[in-house]
């Protein structure tokens, strides 16, 4: 077992909490960089998706798991990053600053799909937030002199500072880079006042208020930057599929990201991670098991979807807390071995919990 | 600082929900440094009159005046700028944040930091966390929370959440501060903890305190002065004493007496 002795706040503030984490981290980040020389071009793309994933997943993490905000309509802003980055491309916008544009107007669409979080919330804000996605969706399919309609758009390779990447191994980099700077972005913010902010809001906004809090201005700030967030990966994402179409960007798409933060692990960025993995990870290895199934279930219609919705109520009734749930609970049974108890991580039930002020 | 320097009033404060007055006509003041405490039966609306306060509910009538600022107008997360902190009946902790986090969050109203800075946790950022976190030490070694320090609050039992309750509320280093039934829910140790702590918040740190509370016992060791309602009335107002020995109270909390 690891005693952390604390004797400076520094250690509670800075990322890495010990010497385990600063190793593990590294070795990763290591492992990340050598990996494109190592495996094959099949696994290095299927990451550059996990990495796009994984910062929608940060953006509706920040959003959902964070602040408490349910969004059933982020593709909108995954649709409008990537928009805004093929539409920049094609006329010849450097990357930095067609990146830039597309994080900004997913952020200004992020704000107006928010103003109905400042009123309502829970449910009624999902029903809001879809309601708005299919709007962002139709405008995609009806406003054919930018979009190209439902015929599709083509995209550019990036091009940057004059180089064009178009190799997978370069673009698999720059995703990399996207992602670090992302999560590091994320974490500092939920090390400093705003992040507390947004979870004093996710576990009561009344006492929230009390402590001083601004909620229309938290709450708008939570939507821009989890938009912010999504239109980067969406910019990532049109350059990484090369060819857009608004039925990229439905209100599917957006229960696929919000059920990959729950999957993951909903109010944790490992959540973030794992969630990505696994909904990039699991259509492949169904389609896998498909050839070794018997045909009358292999080939049958709907498979992944059934496969899918088994998964997310096996975690809805065993683990709330998602794949992070589990690991957290692995690696206390290893560091407490053979000590561990099957109660450790029973929470006692309350309901005290005041309903009258809301 | 004189003796009876006004920190609240409160003028002519009446709110009805429907047809309910819920508050009728209360005026009363605090005085800075005192312990002021409203008591009454259920439903008396004491802690509407804290609603009332704190801005959650609006008047239908009548004037807050805080330091000599008119605050019945101001939106709720203003008021604990001005040094205004609470505490709830039942208990508004963040559950899904630990012990620490919840206290940082008191310390929210002196954020001078950006959101661009937070973003790239500059030095400055990273000072005033520092800064933040020595303030909390000291409120959590004032409360005897150093064992809890890194515990979820969802998993502390009701007592403790209390104090880390109060503890936020320090945080936000109030000159006023309400506290709603300090004392419901603990156990004769905890209530006696818990009146050492309001004298040692009110004497010590020099924080005005108003508080509704019913342990009448708990009411008459710490109120400087005590203000009796009913069904949204004022009863009596005065020390301890007097409000518990004035006719129209004892009615109210036992009933009329028989006319034989």
């Amino acid at each position: 077992m690891r005693f952390i002795f604390k004797t400076d706040y520094l250690q509670d503030i800075q990322l890495a909490k010990h010497r385990g984490q600063q190793f593990w981290y590294g070795l990763l980040f290591v492992a990340l960089i050598l990996l494109p020389w190592i495996v094959s071009n099949y696994l290095i793309d299927q990451l550059v998706l996990i990495f796009i994933y994984s910062i929608v997943g940060l953006g509706l993490m920040l959003l959902s798991g964070y602040t408490g905000l349910i969004s059933l309509g982020h593709a909108a802003f995954l649709g409008v990053g990537a928009y805004t980055e093929a539409v920049l491309a094609a006329k010849g916008w450097p990357f930095p600053l067609s990146i830039s544009m597309a994080i900004l107007l997913s952020a200004i669409t992020g704000v107006i799909v928010g103003l109905p979080a400042l009123r309502v919330k829970g449910i009624y804000l999902a029903i809001a937030t879809l309601a708005l996605g299919v709007i962002v969706e139709e405008v995609l399919t009806r406003w054919e002199s930018v979009t190209g309609g439902n015929s599709g758009l083509p995209v550019k390779a990036v091009q940057l500072f004059g180089i064009k990447i178009a190799s997978l191994q370069g673009f698999y980099y720059l995703s990399l880079v996207f992602v670090v700077v992302s999560t590091w972005v994320v974490l500092n913010l939920l090390r400093s006042p705003t992040g507390r902010a947004f979870v004093a809001i996710r576990d009561s906004e009344v006492s929230a208020q009390s402590m001083g809090i601004h909620l229309a201005k938290y709450k708008t700030i939570s939507f821009a930057l989890s938009a912010g967030l999504t239109g980067l990966a969406g910019a990532l994402y049109a350059h990484k599929i090369r060819f857009l179409s608004p039925e990229q960007f439905t209100v599917l798409q957006s229960i696929e990201m919000l059920m990959m933060i729950f999957i993951g692990g909903i109010g944790s960025i490992h959540g973030v991670f794992f969630g990505a993995f696994f909904l990039i990870v699991l259509p492949q290895a169904i389609s896998v098991a498909k050839d070794y199934l018997p045909a009358a279930i292999g080939g049958a219609a709907g498979l992944q979807a059934t496969i899918f919705g088994l998964i997310i109520v096996g975690f809805v009734m065993f683990e709330p807390l998602g794949i992070y749930g589990r690991w957290v609970k692995i690696r206390t049974y290893l560091q407490m071995f053979p000590f561990y108890r099957k109660g450790a991580f029973k929470r006692q039930k309350t309901f005290q919990k005041s309903e009258r002020n809301r | 600082m004189s003796a009876n320097e006004l920190i609240l009033k409160v003028e002519e404060l009446s709110v009805a929900f429907g047809g309910v007055k819920a508050v009728n006509n209360v005026s009363f003041s605090v005085n800075r440094g005192e312990v002021f405490t409203l008591i009454g039966p259920n439903g008396a609306g004491k802690t509407t009159v804290f609603n009332l306060i704190s801005r959650i509910y609006n008047a239908s009538h009548g004037r807050l005046v805080f330091e000599g600022t008119e605050i019945s107008a101001l939106p709720a997360h203003q008021i604990a700028t001005l040094g205004i902190a609470r505490t709830f009946q039942n208990i508004e902790l963040f559950e899904q944040a630990t012990v620490l986090q919840n206290l940082l969050i008191g310390r929210h109203v002196h954020r001078a930091t950006s959101l661009w800075q937070e973003l790239l946790f500059t030095p400055k950022v990273k000072k005033s966390e520092i800064e933040f976190r020595d303030h909390v030490e000291r409120i959590i070694d004032l409360l005897d929370l150093q064992h809890h320090r890194d515990t979820h609050v969802a998993g502390l039992p009701y007592g403790v959440r209390k104090v880390v309750e109060l503890g936020r509320a320090l945080a936000i280093q109030p000159k006023l501060l309400l506290m709603d039934e300090p004392s419901s829910g603990l156990n004769v140790e905890e209530t006696d903890d818990m009146a050492f702590w309001i004298q040692d918040i009110n004497q010590d740190l020099g924080v005005t305190i108003l508080m509704v509370e019913h342990d009448m016992s708990l009411v008459s060791r710490v109120s400087n002065r005590v203000l009796a309602m009913n069904q949204g009335e004022m009863l009596a107002i005065g020390s301890p004493q007097e409000v518990q020995s004035d006719p129209g109270v004892i009615e109210a909390y036992l009933g009329k007496p028989a006319h034989v």
